[in-house]
């Protein structure tokens, strides 16, 4: 399992890079692999879309299951990674750099905190099995 | 694929029916209806029979093997049921005949939706759901029915265990809802605590599954009632597991409100492609009036010279029709002939055979899988299928490799809450003999996910065609083998 330590992690597996003010969400390395292989996404939000915490951002399927995708964060939608419509497997192969979903300025920063580090991460997904 | 399509096996000319000879003057078809092309294949009838003669040979069906699909209920479909269901009487009335004259197929009707309440425990019940699902979303129009009728217009949260059949939060969705998932707790039940966190005044109801999708009866099922019907909503009970519990307890008598019933899985009639399936929805009492118009009732009682007069009756705040005509008619006729042949007795016994074979399959299976919930279980049982001394093996290399062996896999990869989940449901109609054969294919397959993982990650060898491409399968849907532009 891949968990790089400069991301926080949410309990329901996305991740977040805080640059800024400005939050990139992805799916972990440990999500995709418990999807196996994802032959769709659907965005829920555009750009300038409001968003809170907890909100279902896009749908990801695979081939075993289908699931949402919850905001870490609050705050606006700045981009979304809508070539992945396309190439939803790039989720797979690449769930840190290519496969991110959105790009959010976030409107509080202190949400960051509520996520977990990399070794909190890995110590929570070892428990789920 | 060994076997061509109908278009490939075409031969230009060749003809399945030769029609008279015209001894008329023959009528131009209008030019507008005249087309250049139209590419039907051309067969004769041999070539026709052959053709799914072979389909059908390549088929898997549980009249040629086991069947312990998880879920499903894959038990074998009696016989005399299609004797019943082709009786001149039953095959050739037609849905509009005035009522005088079928009162030989309302009588069935009337005697399924009795037998079909005294088993479950409810008061009413609708015959016209199509399937599980369309049983579900009228379940769910009757929920909201209710509490519109109330003034009660704030309850629109429907809370769903994470146990629970996936149909059941799309359902909730669709009748205009919002699912909430509830968790369950270390013993497989739903989460007391969590549950009654989430039960305030927008609460319009939980759909519960009992036994849940893990097999498992909920210990507190009463209490979960209570706590929903405290807190104003109504209860669900998805019926899809009810095999596990027939004359052996009843779902109306425990509380639920709304219950469907899935005809196809628990009374024995065809499904898994060879349908249709049929839903019927049993509600309490408070609820009658909300059923689908119309049902069937006695509009005239017996006297002295005549017998009762069979008809239409409708119910006053009805959601409205919600199927064609009254349903799948023939599935109602095959599913009441079971009843009758099983008696009272005979379903209770099809029930604890169920859950006897079941838990014989676990006790068995438990040496060689991980069983996460590890009690006494109903009707079905969940394993791990995967082992951490085995890299690289995954639940769906299981259910690939027992094809060889001569059987249909389990469900795979469902309920979401176990890890690689394997969903095994042998049926009461499975002998001894058969879950000896089946024990002894998955120990084998679990040695060999230890010793020779190649075998599993290439399976299935024995079948007429290799591993699917699952991905290609989602992703490059190709459902018509003719395309215009070609």
């Amino acid at each position: 399992m891949n968990t790089p330590s400069n991301l926080k992690y949410a309990k329901t597996d996305e991740w977040v890079k805080l640059d800024g003010s400005i939050a990139t969400i992805g799916v972990s390395d440990y999500a995709q692999d418990q999807l196996s292989d994802i032959v769709f996404i659907e965005f829920n939000r555009e750009t300038d879309d409001k968003v809170s915490k907890g909100d279902a951002l896009a749908t990801i399927e695979s081939v075993k299951a289908a699931g949402d995708v919850n905001s870490p964060v609050s705050g606006k939608v700045l981009e979304v990674n809508e070539g992945l419509s396309d190439i939803p497997e790039t989720i797979n192969d690449d769930p840190y750099e290519k496969g991110w979903l959105y790009k959010i300025e976030v409107s509080d920063p202190s949400e960051m905190d509520e996520l977990m580090d990399a070794a909190a991460y890995e110590k929570y997904c070892e428990g789920r099995h | 694929m060994t076997e061509p399509t109908v278009y490939e096996l075409s031969s230009p000319g060749r003809v399945g029916i030769e029609y008279a000879h015209l001894d008329v003057p023959p009528s131009e078809l209008p030019d507008a209806f005249m087309r250049e092309e139209l590419p039907l294949p051309e067969l004769s009838e041999l070539d026709v029979v052959r053709h799914f003669t072979h389909l059908s040979q390549l088929n898997y069906s549980i009249d040629g093997g086991f069947y312990p699909l998880g879920s499903c209920t894959m038990k074998y479909n009696p016989r005399i049921n299609e004797v019943t269901a082709r009786m001149p009487g039953f095959l050739k009335v037609h849905p509009l005949q005035p009522i005088e004259t079928v009162q030989g197929s309302l009588v069935v009707m009337y005697l399924l939706q009795e037998t079909l309440k005294e088993i479950t425990g409810f008061s009413a019940i609708t015959l016209q759901p199509a399937a599980g699902a369309h049983g579900e979303l009228v379940g769910s129009l009757i929920m909201r029915a209710y509490h519109r009728s109330r003034g009660d217009m704030k309850r629109t949260k429907v809370l769903v265990p994470d146990s629970a059949h996936g149909t059941n939060p799309a359902t909730s969705s669709m009748a205009g809802f919002t699912p909430v998932n509830v968790p369950s707790d270390a013993r497989g039940n739903v989460d007391i605590e969590k549950l009654r966190e989430l039960c305030d005044d927008t609460l319009a109801g939980l759909m519960l599954t009992n036994p849940n999708t893990l097999g498992l009866f909920d210990e507190h099922v009463l209490e979960v009632i209570d706590i929903v019907h405290q807190a104003g909503g109504l209860v669900y009970g998805d019926g899809a597991n009810l095999n596990a519990l027939l004359g052996v307890t009843r779902p109306g008598d425990l509380g639920f409100d709304i219950m469907h019933i899935n005809l196809h899985k628990t009374f024995s009639t065809p499904h898994g492609g060879g349908g249709p399936g049929s839903g019927p929805v049993a509600v309490a009492a408070h609820l009658a009036d909300f059923l689908p118009d119309p049902v069937v009732g006695i509009l005239e009682e017996a006297t002295d010279e005549l017998p009762p007069l069979y008809g239409f009756v409708h119910p006053p705040q009805s959601i409205g029709r919600i199927k064609s005509f009254h349903g799948h008619f023939g599935i109602i006729v095959r599913a009441l002939t079971y009843i009758m042949m099983q008696g009272p007795e005979g379903l209770r016994a099809v029930a604890e055979h169920a859950v006897l074979n079941a838990n014989y399959l676990m006790e068995l299976l438990k040496q060689d899988y991980t069983l996460p919930y590890d009690r006494d279980c109903m009707h079905e049982f969940v394993l791990e299928g995967v082992w951490p001394d085995a890299e690289g093996v995954h639940a769906l290399d299981v259910a690939k490799r027992l094809m060889d062996y001569g059987m249909h896999p389990p469900t795979n990869y469902f309920p979401l809450i176990v890890n690689e989940a394997l969903m095994i449901e042998p049926t009461e109609t499975e002998s001894k003999q058969t879950l000896d054969v089946f024990v002894d294919a998955m120990k084998k397959i679990a040695k060999e996910a230890h010793e020779q993982p190649e075998l599993l990650h290439e399976a299935p060898h024995n079948t007429p065609i290799g591993r699917l491409d699952e991905v290609k399968a989602a992703k490059d849907l190709v459902l018509c083998c003719w395309r215009p532009e070609e």
